[in-house]
């Protein structure tokens, strides 16, 4: 579950290290110069639901993600991850949390000098699961995206689509709580988009939690559920 | 790209199920096709090979241990120096008393009272002979006033027997010369400032006129003293080596910080503690700075085989080519030297712990 309630965020603003409780005065007053990018966000996506996160560029589509999947700390408001209050959270506890987040970024973000097995592999290492254990899982997971016969194709070698698949797998290897996706499709052609997209409705009809991103209405059409709009960091529309 | 269009959509079992029954991976891939390639590579996933350079670090690692080595060296030489010159027979100070047999001139620091002949006046002036009876009188008190100096740990005179043996080459048997007294001082070798001979002769002059302090030991004992010093240098040299090397252990780190700050990004999203992180540039680290001060310790060897070599006729080992490169070998501080290696490697392991964890905090 994810709940949002009066959330506002700025850039620049202190991010409290190591969960260390600041004084509330003391963030305002760094926060001050900059405009809040997302204000008075309250909303609640329960467990188990596909939500559409809408708005044209610079609505705030990626920084509203960026506080999903804990690469940002709320500036004011109350952010709700999987049971965790985000803001009063130590630092040692997201981590674990993180690992609960599969997160598809728009630029794919794989490590350029792992392999497509190694990239895909990476979060199941970081969680400790034995090479035995883990290479069935990745394989499959290759496999099911198209790219078995790329397996040690390094990120550079491999065409956008490519690469968006293996970020996609590398997302959902660990079978993720949270799948969080910033324009899954925009490097995809239209049969490659259809797939992607029917992966991610199979993720969610399997018990997780989806929030894509995107600004392509057609997209939005094939697959109708419940969305967040987004116009100059408000929401404007819910559900 | 047709292929994965014509695929249908269902998820991979591995998605639907929680655990997997052993061998359950896809047909057709025989397991262990993709292990070794993953498993090499698993090891680097910052890609530190080469944002950690294996030239500049353990270059930059090799020096300080070679300086630290050259410390150690300084340290040890100046040890050995100190302990052979203050325990040695160099150390002493030779005391003369002319007209040892003759009465002491009064003085405070001189025993109350003589044995009754010494006050004799009509003792001879030259009394004291090689085959004539012991010393008295002023030798005594010249004895007396050094042993109550408390930098002095021990003055004794030096017997006849050595003395004819000594002046044999230059006199002969020549029994009848009126020799002076000589008195053999050893200094304290824990006394910070010996006392200087002009200060002893200012002693002595009151008991025993015309007194001289051969000045050799007190200018060793001084020597000794600057061993001392070079020594506690050398060591100062040494803690500076090793907090310039976690200096630059820290730069590299920040360097290989900043060069894969976007790899780490990734790490730390896909839920990557500091400690994961931290250990990856930890091990690397330690490798290079091991490897490093590896070579720095054995370049030293060499180094400091030749310094000692060139030692050893100062420290009592033979100047002969053979025989002194040997005590030199022996004279190397080893258990030190092995000991570099792993305390750099520490060194750098603890310094890059502290440097990416701290890096690493700005991150939330």
């Amino acid at each position: 579950m994810v709940r949002f309630s009066e959330v506002g965020l700025r850039y620049g603003a202190p991010q409290r290290p190591l969960g260390a409780r600041r004084g509330e005065a003391a963030r305002q007053a760094g926060a001050a110069t900059r405009p809040e990018v997302l204000r008075d966000l309250s909303f609640t996506l329960p467990a188990g639901s596909f939500t559409w996160l809408l708005g044209a560029s610079g609505a705030g589509k990626s920084s509203l993600l960026r506080l999903m999947q804990l690469a940002l700390r709320p500036t004011r408001g109350t952010v709700e991850v999987l049971g965790l209050d985000i803001g009063g959270a130590r630092r040692w506890q997201l981590p674990h949390l993180r690992r609960r987040i599969g997160v598809v970024f728009q630029d794919f973000r794989l490590l350029p000098h792992l392999t497509a097995f190694d990239n895909v592999a990476l979060p199941l290492r970081l969680a400790g699961r034995p090479e035995g254990q883990l290479r069935a899982d990745v394989l499959e997971m290759l496999r099911w995206v198209g790219l078995d016969s790329r397996l040690h194709a390094l990120p550079p070698e491999m065409s956008g689509g490519e690469q968006q698949r293996v970020a996609i797998a590398r997302a959902v290897v660990t079978r993720p709580a949270l799948l969080l996706a910033d324009e899954p499709t925009g490097n995809l052609d239209a049969p490659q988009a259809r797939r992607v997209l029917a992966l991610v409705g199979e993720m969610n009809r399997l018990g997780t939690t989806v929030v894509v991103a995107t600004h392509s209405q057609e997209l939005v059409a094939r697959q109708p559920a419940p969305a967040l709009r987004l116009e100059g960091g408000r929401l404007v529309g819910d559900r | 790209m047709s292929a994965i269009a014509d695929r249908d959509a269902a998820p991979p079992a591995g998605l639907a199920a929680e655990t997997r029954p052993a061998g359950g991976g896809p047909a057709g891939t025989p397991p262990g096709t993709a292990s070794r390639p993953g498993r090499r590579r698993d090891r680097d996933p910052l890609g530190l090979r080469r944002a950690l350079s294996d030239r500049l670090l353990p270059g930059l690692v090799a020096a300080m241990a070679l300086l630290a080595a050259l410390a150690l060296g300084g340290a040890r030489g100046a040890a050995t120096l100190a302990a052979r010159w203050q325990t040695g027979a160099a150390a002493a100070v030779l005391v003369q008393v002319p007209e040892p047999a003759a009465p002491a001139a009064p003085a405070e620091g001189a025993p109350a009272g003589g044995p009754p002949a010494a006050r004799r006046l009509d003792a001879p002036p030259a009394a004291r002979r090689l085959d004539g009876p012991p010393a008295a009188r002023r030798l005594d008190a010249a004895l007396a006033a050094l042993r109550s100096i408390p930098s002095v740990s021990e003055a004794r005179p030096m017997d006849d027997a050595r003395m004819q043996a000594l002046l044999r080459p230059w006199l002969g048997d020549a029994a009848d010369l009126p020799l002076p007294g000589v008195i053999e001082l050893r200094l304290d070798p824990d006394a910070a400032l010996p006392e200087g001979a002009d200060s002893l002769e200012a002693r002595l002059a009151a008991v025993a006129p015309g007194a001289l302090v051969e000045s050799h030991g007190l200018w060793v004992a001084r020597l000794g003293a600057l061993a001392r010093s070079l020594q506690a240098v050398s060591l100062a040299a040494l803690l500076l080596v090793a907090g310039v090397a976690a200096a630059v252990v820290a730069v590299a780190t920040r360097a290989g910080l900043i060069a894969r700050r976007e790899a780490i990004g990734v790490l730390h999203t896909l839920g990557a503690t500091d400690g994961d992180i931290a250990r990856r540039f930890a091990r690397r680290v330690f490798a290079l700075a091991g490897a490093g001060a590896l070579m720095g310790a054995a370049l030293a060897v060499p180094l400091l085989a030749g310094l000692a070599g060139l030692a050893a006729p100062l420290l009592g080992g033979a100047a002969g080519a053979g025989s002194g490169i040997g005590w030199a070998w022996a004279g190397l501080p080893w258990a030190e030297l092995v000991a570099l290696p792993p305390l750099a490697a520490l060194i750098g392991w603890a310094t890059a712990q502290l440097t990416v964890r701290r890096w690493l905090r700005r991150l939330p």
